[in-house]
């Protein structure tokens, strides 16, 4: 065995490779439950490579054929729904895992030096991700697999001068078509998971370049002892790889349960108007995308001044996200030691998130159309609070809370309209919610001392 | 090779040209591929004019028939429909259909149709804001949609409202009127979609 091993590694560094990055690879030894959704996004990347990989071989990417076809996987194929559920299940997986592995980076600051490229590169994972997971919403020809990509691919149309040509081009016909289907299809199956695969590889290249950051915040390669190995650092293999087992176990019960007992989570994870094929002259009563979306969703349909501005809008509230690194710019990574008010605005901000995306899935009623404005001023807002709690010693709270708050007052006023009766009243008390966050977040570590003070950052990680 | 001097600017100048050489051919070569997106000759020929006969089509109907692919809807509209639409216009963002992009000029008018057949409506079935086709709601005030509702359209996407002429509201994320497509009368009781005195529609 030692011999063989010898062998291959004069001619490939295998060995090496495996010391690097997990003999070898020393990651914080105090990791906790955040740490798991790592591992398992790889996880579901190769769940749904394989599930993938096997549906293709009875999915006909063609428009006569598509809705078919999936309905003979469900029914013909032997164990068909089985895969099918399990890709389907994953996609939803998917995003639940990468969710909470990007609220683990925004409470531990570990978007912040020297692992911006991390963050980055990650955000790219998600974008692609995204792409990836609306292409292949169209694949099972569904009414609202259609009336979906319409509205998906229509974005493209708000953009002025040029906008109807490229979406023309983009679906190869005038609405949705045969040749729509067919080169999202390719570009689902073979072109996206390339570049995800290729994206993900890069990703973990560069956290093992910078190592891992961990709930303290603390860099744990400024302290290493005489062999140069970190003081706070444990191999990652075997304890990461056992402890990461553990989260795999959970995981994968959860993942079966919804498999077994509930793949269409209630018509969160495969829509209802979905098991009807594809029909061009009738729209879905009620056009929802599929969840993973909705907070984004709602941000376009809040921002009614122009259809492109809801478009920059909606892409804007993504590159934010992107732009983390040069937004925050307090020193202190993890919010266990930053103040009190930076912990209520991120509290806020993940509530604000979970209710965009369940305003995505309702109809818009007056009361739900103003909450959803009223909650996309806070995700923006949420931004420039951040930039403001940079420098909390050097911020004047009071005076960023009024310019602020006159800000949306500013807004409202353009909005209202006293004609619209039902509207305005939304407006009028509705008018609560920013400025409660602005209070919260601005006015209240402004005025009273302890929101604000910041704790000393130990040198080397806690328990 | 007895001088071994590296001439550095030459080097460099060689890189640029190889690299602005090798940008070109990359630039040309995505060319067919992205040409390969459009239209193909096949999708474009599947365009000619609709014909629909109207004597079918009862007071407040509405129809639906399929032009290029897309939704078109016939509404005969009634009396009363006719009727109510001008108390809608303080409540609308382009009451006068001043954008000309919507309608060919023979529409432009309150009831957005061609002189002397003021009861049936064109329009093209998608809504101007993600193209959604509307709900046809002809109905007086139903409860979801307030006590001002003379009928219309609703869009279930993002719940833009459009009134018995495809006029939108304010303040719903559609910026413009529905669309009404090219059209013209063969006779007293047929209609020809996207064919009009200026030829087919573009």
């Amino acid at each position: 065995m030692q011999g063989l091993l010898n062998w291959i590694d004069a001619r490939f560094p295998l060995t090496k490779v495996w010391n690097e990055h997990l003999a070898e690879y020393y990651a914080p030894k105090n990791f906790n439950f955040w740490y798991f959704f790592g591992s398992l996004a790889l996880l579901v990347l190769v769940i749904q490579i394989v599930s993938g990989i096997f549906l293709t071989m009875h999915y006909k990417p063609d428009a006569e054929m598509a809705y078919a076809s999936v309905e003979y996987i469900m029914r013909d194929v032997p164990g068909g729904w089985f895969i099918r559920y399990m890709h389907s299940t994953g996609a939803s997986a998917f995003f639940i895992v990468v969710y909470l592995h990007m609220f683990r980076g925004l409470i531990y600051g570990s978007y912040k030096g020297p692992r911006e490229l991390v963050w980055l590169i990650g955000m790219a994972i998600y974008l692609a991700l995204m792409a990836e997971a609306f292409m292949g919403y169209l694949l099972p020809w569904g009414n609202m697999s259609y009336w979906g990509a319409q509205v998906i691919i229509n974005l493209f149309n708000t953009i002025p001068v040029i906008g109807s040509d490229v979406s023309t081009w983009i679906r190869g016909d005038y609405v949705i078509a045969d040749a729509t289907l067919n080169r999202l299809f390719a570009l689902h199956v073979a072109a996206l998971p390339l570049v995800l695969v290729a994206l993900v590889f890069v990703h973990i290249v560069a956290l093992h370049v910078v190592g891992s950051n961990n709930p303290d915040g603390v860099e744990i390669k400024k302290l290493k002892d005489e062999n140069g190995i970190p003081l706070d650092g444990i191999p990652f293999h075997p304890y990461y790889t056992v402890k990461d087992i553990v989260g795999v176990g959970v995981f994968l019960l959860v993942f079966f349960a919804i498999i077994f007992f509930g793949p269409e989570m209630g018509g969160y994870f495969l829509e209802h108007a979905n098991f009807e094929p594809a029909n061009p002259l009738k729209t879905p009563e009620h056009i929802a995308p599929v969840w993973y979306f909705t907070p984004f969703y709602t941000v376009l349909r809040a921002v009614t001044l122009s259809p492109f501005m809801g478009t920059l809008a909606m892409f804007g509230a993504i590159v934010l996200l992107a732009l983390l690194p040069w937004i925050d710019g307090n020193p202190i990574k993890s919010w266990r030691y930053r103040s009190k008010a930076h912990t209520i605005n991120i509290l806020l901000f993940a509530a604000c998130f979970l209710v965009l995306g369940y305003l995505g899935v309702k109809p818009v009623i007056p009361m739900l159309k103003e909450l959803g404005t009223r909650m996309t001023e806070i995700y923006f807002m949420f931004f420039i609070v951040l930039w403001i709690h940079s420098k909390p010693g050097k911020a004047n709270f009071v005076m960023w809370f009024l310019i602020l708050a006159a800000v949306i007052v500013g807004i409202d006023l353009f909005r209202y309209n006293p004609e619209a009766t039902d509207d305005a009243s939304q407006i009028v008390w509705q008018w609560i919610f920013p400025i409660g966050y602005l209070a919260l977040t601005l006015l209240l570590p402004g005025v009273v001392k302890s929101f604000n003070t910041e704790k000393i950052v130990p040198e080397r990680v806690t328990s | 090779m007895e001088n071994s001097e590296v001439d550095k600017g030459r080097r460099r100048f060689l890189i640029g040209a190889t690299s602005v050489v090798g940008a070109v051919g990359t630039a040309a070569m995505a060319a067919p591929f992205l040409n390969s997106w459009n239209p193909s000759e096949r999708a474009k020929a599947a365009g000619a004019p609709a014909e629909v006969n109207l004597s079918k089509v009862q007071e407040g109907q509405l129809v639906r028939v399929i032009w290029r692919k897309k939704p078109v809807w016939i509404v005969n509209r009634t009396k009363e429909m006719l009727d109510n639409l001008p108390s809608n216009d303080p409540l609308l963002k382009d009451p006068g259909s001043e954008v000309a992009t919507q309608q060919p000029d023979y529409a432009k008018n309150p009831f957005r149709t061609r002189e002397g057949k003021e009861k049936f409506l064109v329009l093209i079935g998608i809504c101007t804001h993600l193209g959604c086709s509307p709900t046809y709601r002809p109905e007086l005030a139903p409860p979801d949609l307030g006590a001002d509702w003379k009928g219309g359209w609703y869009c279930p996407c993002h719940g833009s409202r459009f009134d018995l002429a495809g006029r939108v509201f304010k303040n719903v994320p559609a910026p413009t009127n529905l669309v009404v497509p090219v059209y013209s009368y063969k006779n007293e009781n047929t209609i020809l979609i996207g064919l009009d005195e200026n030829g087919e529609a573009a």
